[in-house]
């Protein structure tokens, strides 16, 4: 850690500086905006040789993923990336590489669902496939996009967890925007990810195994239940992975990052680049002496429940941003939030605020008025609002 | 030294197909016939198979959780993309064996099997783009001719006039009233391919296929006729015999292409009308009711005849012109 090494990089190529990096076996992947530069610079670095990773360039998401579930069943460390609607076409190959219990790591780039097609930055794809059985990561930055993608790896192929990871940085805002990412020495990657250690791996002929069997109603239920146990072990492995990311790195992760939370009576909660904007805000309100505070959230699935509890009870009011609309209910952060809160001794007031759906702007004001509504208590928790749109 | 029946008959005698017994198929299907052929042939040549399963009849009978009929290392991802599934194990092993982690003295074999469903329908884009990247892998179509799985529903596999539920022959039309698609032109447009029609009712063809497919440098497809004893409404043990009347009768002639080249491999000396394979057959029993019979078995005649003349044809102008 003496030497820093900077590089200017988007966060596209932060994801595919970590996986040169990492140097999985197998990629499989379709270009789809914004994801495409992750696919675009991998690329360069199988065809300029610097890395030995055999790469399937297929002809759509849903073989991108179907190709990295067959990679990874016969043992090989895979990877893919996508972006809304190439996680929408791969989504059933999605939830059967969870459900076989397959250590894929991918990079979502987080862009609208269509109607109407949209090509920028919202959560909807990811909350698509919230209950598909992935680990879930959000970045706020390429940083944090570089370093969750390699921290990614040793989540997922953790013998107690096996389970696939998605790491999720916002589209353009991340994926497009140039910043300063301090990456580690390719030796200091390749040793802390290691050797991936394949369980039952189809290329073993001598011990056959079946991937993939029909799983009536005698059996399936407690697979199911399997899967659920192994998140929690997802959850309870983390601390231990992101303990020693941060010896090689000097960065610390967690399932939560509180930021200026000690004595805040006002919190607000929020995944992915907002965060960042929310941090200025709140050092700009904690100069005029207000009492606020934020906790972004890293770690979405498994969603870490006692984190919340922890530092949201007792607040006087807690507002829950989302950049994702549940039609017909409560926004899938606001719920979650609101639903952990539910047991706390002292529950906070709250407030769900949904914001920046299709790319829109999440401007400081905005988020300065859903504080100023929280301090003035001036919050319902059973009404959806909405920051910067037009109605 | 090409396998002959005898040989294979001597290697399996004391040893495993691939396919055990126990599975759950229905007595006289031909689909494990299909299966088994492929199997013994690739081990007796030396190679581990590797099996990937699209979703269908063979899939989910013969892997009923806690048994499996398998032997061999054996995946089902879904329906429609075990080309695609295939293709990334294919990809896995070249990987591991170029990173030294596996053992490269092993010969393995990946082969994916898919119904007509998963192939010509869902499964085609899968399976195009595993053929056009080129991966070394063999691909075996068996063909029932409808979604057999799911109770004898149409694709785009099945014969016009075949009762199926989803395209019944009814009061005012005739069931499915379009031509099967021709997936082996479709897979031989691909060109750097092997591309193959077998039935299990000529098994040295059949293995003398799936040995050149093998050992193809590329992908290579074969298709397998391989009747529904349950819903074609034929004997159970009818399914070979049926295959049989389908070469005679010109419904599925035998041939092969190899990056273009075209080779018709049974030349029968006399052929039977087309209505013999389709009176054979209960699946047709209400078509042979209707006024229009005669008129759309009459299509289907004119319809194998000019395709038997076109591949002889083709026969005669790609000879020795490889399109690669």
């Amino acid at each position: 850690m003496e030497t820093k090494n900077l590089m200017a990089i988007t966060g596209a190529e932060a994801a595919a500086y970590a996986m040169k990096q990492i140097e999985p076996d197998v990629v499989a992947a379709y270009p789809i905006t914004p994801q495409t530069p992750i696919v675009e610079y991998f690329a360069k670095y199988v065809a300029d040789g610097e890395v030995r990773t055999e790469m399937i360039p297929v002809e759509s998401e849903h073989s991108a993923m179907s190709a990295v579930v067959g990679a990874a069943a016969a043992g090989a460390r895979a990877m893919t990336a996508t972006s809304a609607q190439g996680l929408a076409l791969m989504s059933e190959i999605v939830y059967i590489a969870s459900s076989l219990r397959l250590p894929i790591v991918m990079g979502l780039v987080n862009r609208a669902l269509s109607a109407p097609i949209n090509i920028h930055c919202d959560h909807s794809d990811a909350m698509m496939v919230r209950d598909s059985g992935w680990i879930q990561l959000f970045c706020e930055d390429a940083q944090e996009v570089y370093d969750l993608t390699i921290l990614a790896v040793r989540l997922a192929e953790h013998d107690d967890v096996r389970l696939p990871v998605m790491v999720n940085q916002d589209g353009f805002i991340i994926s497009h925007g140039v910043e300063p990412v301090e990456v580690l020495p390719d030796d200091v990657v390749k040793k802390f990810v290691g050797e991936l250690k394949p369980i039952y791996p189809l290329l073993d002929t001598d011990h056959p195994v079946t991937y993939g069997a029909l799983d009536l109603y005698d059996y399936y239920f407690e697979h199911k239940r399997q899967q659920i146990e192994a998140m929690k072990h997802a959850y309870r492995v983390f601390p231990q992975i992101a303990e020693e990311f941060y010896k090689i790195s000097g960065r610390k992760y967690d399932y939560v990052e509180p930021y200026r939370m000690e004595d805040a009576e006002y919190v607000m909660v929020a995944l992915g680049s907002s965060n960042g904007t929310i941090k200025d805000v709140v050092d700009e309100m904690r100069s005029e002496g207000k009492k606020v505070g934020l906790l972004k959230i890293w770690m979405f699935r498994p969603f870490p429940k006692p984190e919340i509890q922890r530092y949201l009870t007792a607040r006087k009011a807690v507002v829950v941003l989302d950049r994702a609309a549940s039609f017909g209910a409560e926004a899938p952060l606001y719920e979650a939030v609101k639903s952990a809160l539910y047991e706390v001794a002292v529950r906070p007031l709250m407030g769900s605020f949904v914001y920046g759906l299709g790319g829109r702007d999440l401007k400081p004001e905005h988020v300065r008025y859903a504080f100023e509504r929280a301090m003035a208590l001036d919050l319902v928790a059973d009404r959806e609002e909405y920051l910067g749109l037009r109605e | 030294m090409p396998l002959t029946m005898k040989k294979l008959a001597e290697v399996f005698t004391d040893r495993e197909t691939g396919l055990t017994q126990g599975h759950r198929m229905c007595p006289g299907c031909a689909a494990p016939m299909t299966v088994k052929i492929v199997l013994m042939v690739a081990k007796a040549l030396g190679y581990e198979p590797v099996i990937g399963f699209a979703t269908g009849c063979m899939e989910v009978s013969s892997t009923i959780f806690p048994f499996t009929s398998w032997s061999v290392p054996y995946i089902h991802n879904a329906f429609e993309n075990v080309a695609a599934t295939i293709s990334g194990v294919e990809t896995a092993y070249r990987a591991l064996k170029k990173a030294g982690k596996i053992p490269s003295d092993k010969k393995y074999a990946f082969i994916a099997f898919g119904g007509d469903g998963g192939t010509y329908d869902i499964g085609l884009q899968a399976l195009s783009g595993a053929l056009e990247r080129g991966h070394k892998m063999l691909y075996v179509l068996y063909d029932n001719e409808g979604y057999m799985n799911t109770g004898n529903q149409r694709s785009g596999s099945t014969p016009p006039g075949a009762d199926t539920t989803t395209a019944p022959v009814g009061k005012a039309v005739a069931g499915k009233l379009q031509l099967k698609k021709n997936i082996v032109e479709i897979v031989a447009a691909h060109e750097n391919v092997y591309a193959a029609t077998v039935t299990p009712g000529e098994p040295m063809d059949f293995i003398n296929k799936v040995e050149k497919a093998l050992q193809f440098d590329g992908p290579a497809f074969i298709a397998s006729l391989s009747p529904c004893v349950r819903f074609w409404r034929i004997d159970e043990n009818k399914s070979v015999d049926i295959t049989k009347l389908a070469v005679q009768t010109k419904y599925w002639p035998l041939y092969e292409v190899e990056r273009g080249v075209y080779r018709v491999t049974r030349k029968p000396t006399s052929f039977k009308p087309v209505a013999e394979f389709v009176k054979a057959q209960g699946r047709f029993r209400l078509l042979l009711q209707r006024p229009d019979a005669e008129q759309i078995i009459n299509e289907l005649q004119n319809y194998v005849d000019r395709r038997w003349e076109r591949l002889l044809a083709f026969e005669e102008a790609t000879k020795d012109k490889p399109v690669r």
